[in-house]
């Protein structure tokens, strides 16, 4: 399945109460290498959705979720399992090697 | 099939090469790059050096230009990795990250360069935790807070000038005396009130549990040791360059840049050919890359037509 977008109105419903594993996108618009992962994330989420919820979150309208998860370098992947944050990815990275990170939620 | 030109690499190089081989109808296939596409200018603002730009021009937009302009003549353009290259033989072979080979006559290297790190042990540990590489990706989020720029040079002075923009105050920390960079820049950063200079200073540790908290600093002449409070600190101290794939199959320096016999871009194995920032200690500009991209297309047509 395609990504969804994430915003503090349904942050906790969507990522913090779900009941499987759920990947935050940290980006903005101005940021290149957000850009240029989105296609990969797209294609991961379309392929390994069924495990791994792919959300992304836009840090220049929810900037108060980006402070309170301290985040200082976008992109940043963080992955939240059972409302906690178990792995975070900084960093723009060819598929190849994001899946390989992933490894162990899909 | 065996083609005529691989090209890997997609800054002004890549691209420039790009445009002259589709041109000269040698139907390229061109490897962007996953993540990387467009090269280090994607993560620039506003280039004023580039001629016939008269009012400058944002950098991803100047790469954005460059790559249609390569891709209406005709380059087949792959935004996918390059991660296996065999250059020996008449019959080079690229192998991408989904797993599709290539062969081709002739290879144009121009995978660019990537950041240096200082190489301090707290540097990986705290990468993304105020320890940056992209101050236009990250600056934003020091908005109002006291942030360090390491380095001396024109991307150095670049960063600490935009990321004004955001910081209540930017230390620039350069080992040396005097800035590298063009006057201009340098005259910009040194006239800006929020930019303050530590000279003959160089960073020995990175500070900080959980984010970046200060600097542990060392005065170059004095040796005098000291440690100062920041928040995030952005590196600038250089390039390497990205010559990892061809190790040990393709001459390169002692710095890892590849060799190429002077005027020309060809390297020592027939039929391959390096450009842009993977040859070039020196320049490292936008527009010497883009020459050098030029060159290189010439010198594989050429070839090609023995």
């Amino acid at each position: 399945m395609a990504t969804s977008k994430v915003t503090a109105a349904n942050f906790d419903e969507v990522v913090l109460k779900s009941s499987t594993p759920v990947l935050v996108d940290f980006w903005a618009e101005w940021c290149q290498p957000c850009r240029a992962i989105g296609p990969i994330l797209e294609d991961i989420s379309n392929e390994h959705g069924d495990k791994l919820t792919i959300v992304k979150l836009n840090t220049d309208e929810e900037s108060a979720i980006a402070i309170k998860y301290g985040v200082t370098s976008i992109p940043m992947l963080n992955i939240y399992v059972n409302g906690e944050v178990v792995k975070t990815i900084i960093g723009a990275k060819p598929k190849l090697a994001l899946l390989k990170e992933l490894e162990a939620f899909i | 099939m065996i083609r005529d030109l691989v090209i890997v690499g997609s800054g002004p190089a890549g691209y420039t090469a790009a445009i002259y081989a589709s041109r000269a109808q040698l139907n390229p296939v061109q490897y962007e790059g996953s993540v990387t596409a467009g090269g280090a200018l994607m993560t620039t603002t506003e280039v004023e050096n580039f001629p016939g730009f008269v009012d400058g021009v944002m950098g991803p937009v100047l790469m954005e230009d460059m790559r249609k302009q390569a891709a209406r003549f005709g380059t087949e353009l792959i935004t996918d990795d390059v991660v296996e290259m065999d250059l020996k033989g008449d019959v080079k072979t690229v192998k991408d990250g989904s797993g599709n080979v290539v062969q081709a006559r002739s290879v144009i290297l121009a995978m660019g360069s990537a950041y240096k790190k200082i190489g301090l042990a707290n540097e990986d540990r705290l990468s993304g935790r105020g320890v940056s590489w992209c101050a236009t990706c990250d600056g934003f989020f020091f908005r109002d807070q006291v942030i360090a720029v390491v380095g001396g040079g024109d991307s150095a002075v670049e960063e600490a000038t935009f990321l004004t923009k955001f910081a209540s105050k930017v230390v620039l920390i350069h080992r040396r005396d005097s800035l590298r960079a063009s006057k201009i820049m340098a005259d910009r950063a040194l006239n800006n009130p929020k930019i303050e200079m530590l000279w003959n200073t160089e960073v020995v540790d990175i500070l900080g549990a959980e984010k970046v908290s200060g600097l542990a600093l060392k005065n170059t002449v004095t040796g005098e040791l000291s440690e100062r409070n920041f928040t995030g600190l952005f590196v600038a101290i250089g390039h390497i360059p990205r010559s990892e794939l061809i190790i040990g199959q393709i001459d390169l320096d002692n710095e890892g840049y590849v060799k190429v016999e002077a005027r020309s871009t060809r390297t020592n194995l027939p039929g391959v050919f390096a450009c842009g920032d993977l040859v070039d200690h020196t320049y490292r500009q936008a527009i010497t890359a883009a020459g050098s991209g030029c060159q290189a297309a010439l010198d594989a047509e050429k070839f090609l037509s023995h």
